[in-house]
């Protein structure tokens, strides 16, 4: 068997780089990157069958409902090759699948010098893997091309070697079949990957260097950030130094994930492990920052360190504004293990206290969102998201807008917007339905290439803000869910931009704002007011929404007033009935919002601040 | 017991139809619904023994102010069976000596015999089911009467010397144009009659018409429709010289209906009948629901009353204002905390608050008031 016990195997801080191997898994959402991973701890026993779970390194719920990894894991798995016999340490560090977390996605890579991609072969690859593919070359890792899934009746295998060897430059041939449900092949990518990827480098000797490629906050213990070491070592007798603020902290503990945390002397070159320092808050320890020592630190940083800066914000409210605080606790919690995370108390005329946050991206956003709400049990309002905006001002000064309300009244010398660079990877029977939808959004194309036959890449530049607004759902709903998108932001541009505000008998709904082209602002305010039209119940009198740029009324509906709202019948047994009638109605009314003098139904707010997308994916859920 | 003396009305449940109307939701069943099957005669068989069997349940109280026999169809059962029930209670309780008794009918189960027989027992007041004069809107309603019908049960029931003659109308019916409810309410009005009352079509959960309207059979008509609808019966009643005496109910000079008024100013009654509900000094309570059941409560002795609820004072001054703003004479301001009337000054501006009557410190609707009083009601209340 060429599992090796634990206890014989080489030992961390003592093995030698020239034994080590340290890869990624690139893989999409539902490739079987998990299962796979399963598999190779059953392999190399470093699980035991019966401890055995499913999806066993995805730590969150949320992470098992949806099948993404949303924080990676780096485990140290002992092996011993089946084509020399010797024995190697491998450390499988899990990189998250979403293109929101794309740093964190780079700082992963490069912990490794290699990658494997694992790309179903029944499905082929996806937009978000090949521009991770992309980081994995750019970072001069070795990638091992993986078919997956190879059980399958449906499997091409054929079709979808050619693809990943015209993607990476090898043979068809050289892709390894395996099958992680079955355990079919994965023996032999143990050996692989020992064979093709190269042993770290380092100097044993020099100041220590060491990679945060992850940061996660435990409840019980604190921050466990994650590192690779490139230079020197990391011993539990050390004091750290964080690079880039210069703070210094204890070490309280170094360790290996086997998969379970196991306590170590130290971690030498090459070596994958985990710290403890008594931090309580990963932003104290930041992915992509340079550990080093106190007494001996090194003079040059570990290049690519970023400060994550957030894209797309939203403003969220408690349901019951007596949750408010409740809100905040929970997000101040939140924090501790989301560096990307930024928020600020903002008040809403219309929806009552609450915080504007900032996220990495649309799947940031709900990720948190249901983190919230899950594990704090709130019940939330969230506004539609919206990107940052640089606004200059006649008179040369500028605003950065992150919630439409704020935009300026007057008239304005320019807006710049967010510009992203967009991958679609999708049949090449939807090109037609693609380019009609980037051009609606804005977008300009700037090339396309044929990955096989009938798949194509297209990449275009296009506004964050129009991807923002249901970009992925529109694009999977036209291309029957084949399209897969990755973007990543490439700058800013002028826009001509303008806000569109939304009036309730004359009152402005702060909630309902928005900063869009000035080509979609009527069809913005035409939906808007309709929507609220259906949505408000009628009041008492007649009350006027309307859709303004500035002073301009640019789309208008009415809700007439309420003509009837009487039971005709009250005799005998009606009357309980009534009055029960009327205590239940009572609730009702506490869910009622006022805007001025209109009454407006919290599941108008929430209606009207939902695309329809978001409505079906609601109920596919239930 | 307090006020075991005071006025006691009676309101009796014949829970029996033929044919049950597709909107109605009403404790009633046809034969063959019922358990024991066989036709009516044999379904109905000593209901009314049961009926005297629970009114031995009620405590002593003063001569009767009212009854009223509702359904169902109450025109089902036979008069001499009618009339003993009378006697029974007229024995133990006496009547006062305008006492007023009702009972509703179904204009096909009537002739002039049987209406001279009704007379003949002492029931001096007639409500016939009419709805609608037109036959498009009956058949929507799935009523089983032909307008022509009401003509006739009207004349009999004036040659039979009722003193006071109602009929009942629905409005807001799929397919119904104003022009036909115009034509409804004119026909009503033209009839030998001094009152009517008005409904407003409702969709009642579990009902054959709440399927059609669920699977998109049946549309219902917009609502500000059904308003003009109200506005127009409303006019048409009062130019025949019936007015509103409460918000569905028009009548002629003392032709208003003494029992319902009984009930929406708080005033004690005992219902007799399965389901039946009853009200004595803010206790409310109601008898089980099926047929059956109360027939084997009352054999074996047992009071049928399923459930009961004692009003708090909060409830009690709840109930008051829900009812009483359907009133002509409307809500004392006085009554009212300062809140309260805050709550409704935008009413008086927007002209559903009658001002006259507001300057003189009372609350009452305006027409277009009494097409929102449930709404000008949370206003007060909630």
């Amino acid at each position: 068997m060429p599992a090796i016990e634990l206890s014989k195997a080489p030992q961390p801080a003592s093995t030698n780089p020239e034994q080590i191997r340290n890869f990624c898994i690139i893989a999409h959402i539902d490739h079987g990157k998990s299962t796979l991973a399963d598999r190779m701890l059953g392999i190399t026993e470093v699980v035991e069958q019966r401890n055995m779970r499913a999806q066993y390194l995805d730590r969150m719920d949320i992470e098992r409902e949806r099948g993404i990894t949303i924080k990676s894991q780096a485990v140290r798995l002992p092996w011993r090759s089946g084509i020399d016999g010797q024995e190697y340490i491998l450390n499988m560090i899990d990189t998250p699948g979403h293109v929101d977390f794309t740093y964190e996605v780079s700082r992963s890579l490069a912990a490794c010098e290699g990658a494997v991609l694992l790309v179903d072969c029944a499905q082929g690859i996806e937009a978000q893997t090949l521009a991770n593919l992309y980081l994995a070359m750019e970072n001069n890792l070795t990638i091992i091309p993986v078919l997956n899934k190879i059980d399958l009746p449906a499997a091409q295998p054929e079709k979808f070697a050619e693809e990943l060897a015209k993607l990476i430059g090898c043979q068809p041939e050289d892709c390894l079949r395996v099958s992680g449900k079955t355990g079919a092949g994965v023996e032999e990518l143990l050996d692989q990957i020992v064979k093709q990827i190269p042993p770290p480098v380092g100097d044993a000797n020099a100041p220590a260097r060491a990679l945060i490629f992850d940061s996660v906050y435990d409840t019980y213990r604190g921050v466990v950030t994650y590192v690779r070491v490139v230079d020197g070592h990391l011993s539990t007798r050390d004091q750290i130094q964080m690079f880039s603020t210069g703070v210094r902290h204890e070490m309280l503990e170094v360790g290996v994930i086997s998969p379970e945390p196991v306590v170590s002397k130290g971690l030498g070159v090459g070596e994958v492990g985990y710290v403890i320092t008594g931090v309580k808050d990963v932003r104290q320890s930041r992915v992509g920052d340079t550990i080093t020592t106190y007494h001996n630190p090194t003079t040059k940083a570990l290049a690519g360190y970023k400060d994550p800066k957030p894209m797309v914000f939203s403003g969220l409210y408690p349901l019951d504004g007596a949750d408010y605080p409740l809100l905040r606790e929970a997000l101040d919690k939140l924090q501790l293990n989301d560096a990307a995370l930024v928020y600020e108390p903002e008040t809403s005329a219309a929806l009552g206290f609450g915080f504007r946050c900032g996220f990495l991206g649309l799947l940031h956003m709900e990720i948190v969102r249901e983190r919230l709400e899950r594990e704090s049990n709130l019940s939330l309002i969230s506004t539609a998201p919206n990107v940052v905006y640089r606004v200059k001002r006649d008179d040369g000064k500028e605003l950065i807008v992150t919630n439409p309300s704020e935009f300026p009244d007057g008239k304005v010398a320019s807006v710049e917007e967010p510009i992203v660079r967009a991958t679609i990877l999708a049949p090449s029977e939807f090109i037609g339905a693609i380019m009609e939808l980037c051009q609606q959004r804005r977008g300009l194309l700037k090339g396309m290439d044929y990955l096989s036959e009938d798949r194509v890449e297209i990449r275009y530049t296009l506004p964050l803000a129009e991807i923002v607004f249901d970009f992925f759902d529109q694009l999977k709903s036209k291309t029957r869910g084949y399209a897969s998108l990755d973007y990543e932001p490439i700058g800013e541009a002028e826009g001509d931009l303008v806000k569109v505000d939304i009036l309730l008998q004359g009152e402005t709904v702060d909630a309902f704002s928005a900063i869009v082209h000035k080509d979609k602002a009527y069809a913005y305010g035409v939906m808007m007011t309709s929507k609220l039209r259906e949505l408000i119940p009628r009041q008492q009198f007649e009350v006027p929404i309307q859709a303004a740029i500035g002073s301009r009324i640019i789309a208008r509906e009415s809700i007439r007033a309420i003509r009837k709202d009487v039971l005709a019948k009250c005799y005998g047994g009606d009357i309980s009935r009534k009055r029960k009638l009327l205590e239940k109605q009572k609730e009702g009314k506490k869910r009622m919002k006022m805007v001025g003098r209109v009454e407006v139904p919290q599941e108008a707010f929430i209606a009207a601040l939902t695309t329809d997308a978001d409505v079906d994916k609601a109920k596919a859920k239930k | 017991m307090v006020g075991a003396l005071s006025p006691l009305s009676f309101y009796i449940h014949v829970p029996y139809c033929l044919k049950r109307c597709g909107y109605c939701d009403f404790n009633t069943y046809t034969p063959g619904e019922l358990r024991n099957g066989g036709d009516l005669a044999t379904v109905s068989d000593g209901y009314i023994d049961l009926i005297i069997r629970e009114s031995n349940f009620v405590p002593p109280a003063g001569p009767i102010p009212t009854i009223f026999f509702g359904g169902g169809t109450p025109t089902l059962l036979e008069p001499l069976d009618l009339g003993r029930l009378l006697r029974h209670l007229e024995n133990r309780f006496g009547f006062t000596e305008d006492a007023e008794i009702t009972i509703e009918a179904n204009p096909d189960t009537v002739t002039l015999e049987k209406l001279e027989q009704l007379k003949e027992i002492g029931i001096n007041r007639i409500s016939f089911g009419m709805q609608s004069s037109n036959p498009q809107v009956l058949k929507v309603l799935d009523r089983t009467h032909n307008p022509e019908n009401v003509f006739k049960a009207t004349e009999w029931a004036k040659s039979a010397q009722f003193e006071h003659i109602s009929v009942d109308l629905i409005y807001g019916v799929p397919s119904e144009s104003i022009t036909d409810w115009r034509s409804s309410v004119e026909t009503a009005l033209s009839l030998p009659i001094d009152h009517i009352s008005a409904y407003a079509l409702i969709v009642e959960d579990g009902t054959k018409l709440a399927g059609q309207v669920r699977r998109g059979e049946i549309v219902m008509p917009d609502e500000d429709e059904t308003a003009d609808k109200y506005l127009l019966v409303d006019e048409l009643a009062t130019a025949a010289g019936l007015s509103w005496y409460e918000l569905s109910n028009w009548s002629k000079p003392g032709g208003e209906c003494r029992h319902n008024i009984a009930y929406w100013e708080g005033k004690n009654w005992w219902g007799l009948g399965p389901g039946a509900h009853s009200h004595m000094n803010g206790r409310r309570w109601w008898n089980v629901k099926h047929p059956n059941a109360y027939r084997e409560k009352l054999s074996g002795q047992n009071s049928p009353m399923h459930e009961e609820e004692n009003l708090t004072a909060e409830q009690i001054e709840q109930e008051r204002i829900m009812l009483n703003i359907r009133l002509p004479r409307g809500l004392a301001l006085a009554t009212l905390s300062a809140e309260q009337v805050q709550s409704v000054l935008g009413y008086r501006e927007s002209g559903h608050l009658d001002a006259g009557s507001w300057a003189n410190g009372n609350l009452t609707l305006t027409r277009s008031g009494r097409l929102i009083a449930d709404r000008i009601v949370r206003e007060i209340l909630l």
